[in-house]
């Protein structure tokens, strides 16, 4: 079972990280275009009933940072919402067959 | 020649394909409520062959025999017994314009629990024992109780009660819709949602009996007999809807609205192949 989680949350891990471009050093304008990146997604994961809690703490802490003043830890946290958002997107898409594979019959 | 070559080839080939995926196309997406039911339960008979079938109902303890031992010393004093007067209070307590739920429900709703959730067909939807109390709450001017809190655990646990022992008789007329409504449960059930990738099915049909931290997992068939439940884990009751959410938000997804399409749907689908197993709500879980 732990070995289950693991490999899943892995799995969807390893695909949120390859979604996240390499981090440039960001002003507001940056911040708030990938700020505004994530929110799309993360609208789009919510029109297919799939979002995850980890997205919204994820675009809290940008605000927060942004907030701060901090925008390059901002910046650094929308985009790892738009990732997340992403592949909650890919999840809920590939789902839509995957699941028959679990299905008893 | 060539072409001939490779059009019978290719017919050949395609020949092959349907036969490796067995029926025709189509026949694979066949609604069959009663041969999924017939499935489950083999499936997990099959798995514990040890666990008499009456006792899936029982969660966990079913899967466990210290644990069995301790559920049946608990049962001497149930944690949901003040709940359960709770209710029997609030279900005698007339509405301020002197009627009652007894008026909202057949049988003046003892006895019934088992028979829920049914298909409204002039509805077109699936009707949860909580949705059918809430509107029955709102029919008669009072307002709507929280889905996932002790009000509504305890009138549900009441009914519970009042059933226990009759056997699960979900009903799926014969209206597409409600085929539907079925099949979109039995897909919530098993799609993977949440950071964790996690279904529904991943817990409690590959791994019921198995430990998930400190708690041993519960099998799917026949969850929802022992709905509500108190859980020691939460310190009081819980209602369905509080269940779904909370797996929901333990996989790291966001829940959906208690008694959204989806819940109504799932609920219907997992009371409906846990049909035949006794009701033994109200049920307590570590």
């Amino acid at each position: 079972m732990r070995n289950m989680m693991q490999k899943s949350a892995l799995m969807l891990a390893l695909l949120a990280a390859g979604a996240v471009p390499t981090l440039a050093a960001g002003s507001e304008d940056d911040f708030k275009a990938a700020y505004a990146a994530a929110e799309a997604a993360n609208k789009e994961a919510g029109s297919l009933r799939n979002q995850w809690t980890t997205t919204a703490a994820t675009l809290a802490a940008a605000k927060k940072s942004a907030d701060a003043g901090d925008f390059d830890k901002a910046t650094a946290s929308a985009k790892e919402a738009e990732a997340l958002a992403k592949a909650s997107i890919f999840q809920a898409t590939s789902e839509k067959t995957r699941w028959k594979d679990l299905e008893i019959r | 020649m060539k072409l001939r070559s490779a059009i019978h080839l290719a017919s050949a080939a395609l020949a092959l394909a349907m036969l490796a995926s067995g029926a025709p196309a189509g026949a694979a997406d066949k609604v069959d409520p009663a041969a999924d039911a017939k499935a489950f339960r083999k499936f997990f008979t099959d798995k514990f062959p040890k666990v008499k079938l009456d006792d899936f109902v029982n969660g966990p303890y079913s899967m466990n025999e210290d644990l069995h031992k301790q559920w049946e010393e608990k049962e001497q004093f149930p944690p949901y017994e003040f709940s359960l007067e709770m209710g029997k209070e609030m279900f005698s307590k007339p509405f301020k314009n002197g009627k009652s739920y007894e008026d909202c429900f057949p049988n003046k709703g003892i006895g019934i629990r088992q028979n829920y959730p049914y298909f409204d067909e002039k509805e077109g939807k699936v009707i949860t024992l909580e949705l059918a109390l809430n509107r029955c709450r709102e029919a008669n001017g009072e307002p709507p109780f929280s889905y996932v809190r002790d009000e509504m655990a305890a009138l549900t646990a009441y009914m519970a009660f009042t059933s226990r022992g009759k056997p699960f008789d979900i009903k799926i007329p014969n209206d597409p819709r409600a085929l539907e409504a079925y099949q979109n449960g039995k897909e919530y059930f098993y799609t993977r949602r949440g950071q964790l990738n996690f279904s529904c099915a991943t817990c409690h049909v590959q791994s019921p009996g198995e430990r998930i931290r400190a708690e041993v997992l519960a099998p799917a068939l026949g969850i929802m007999n022992a709905m509500p439940i108190y859980r020691s884990e939460w310190s009081g009751m819980g209602t369905t809807s509080r269940r779904f959410t909370t797996c929901n938000s333990q996989i790291r997804g966001v829940p959906l609205s208690p008694q959204d399409d989806e819940y109504r749907n799932v609920e219907y689908y997992l009371s409906y192949v846990s049909n035949g197993l006794p009701i033994s709500g109200p049920g307590a879980r570590p």
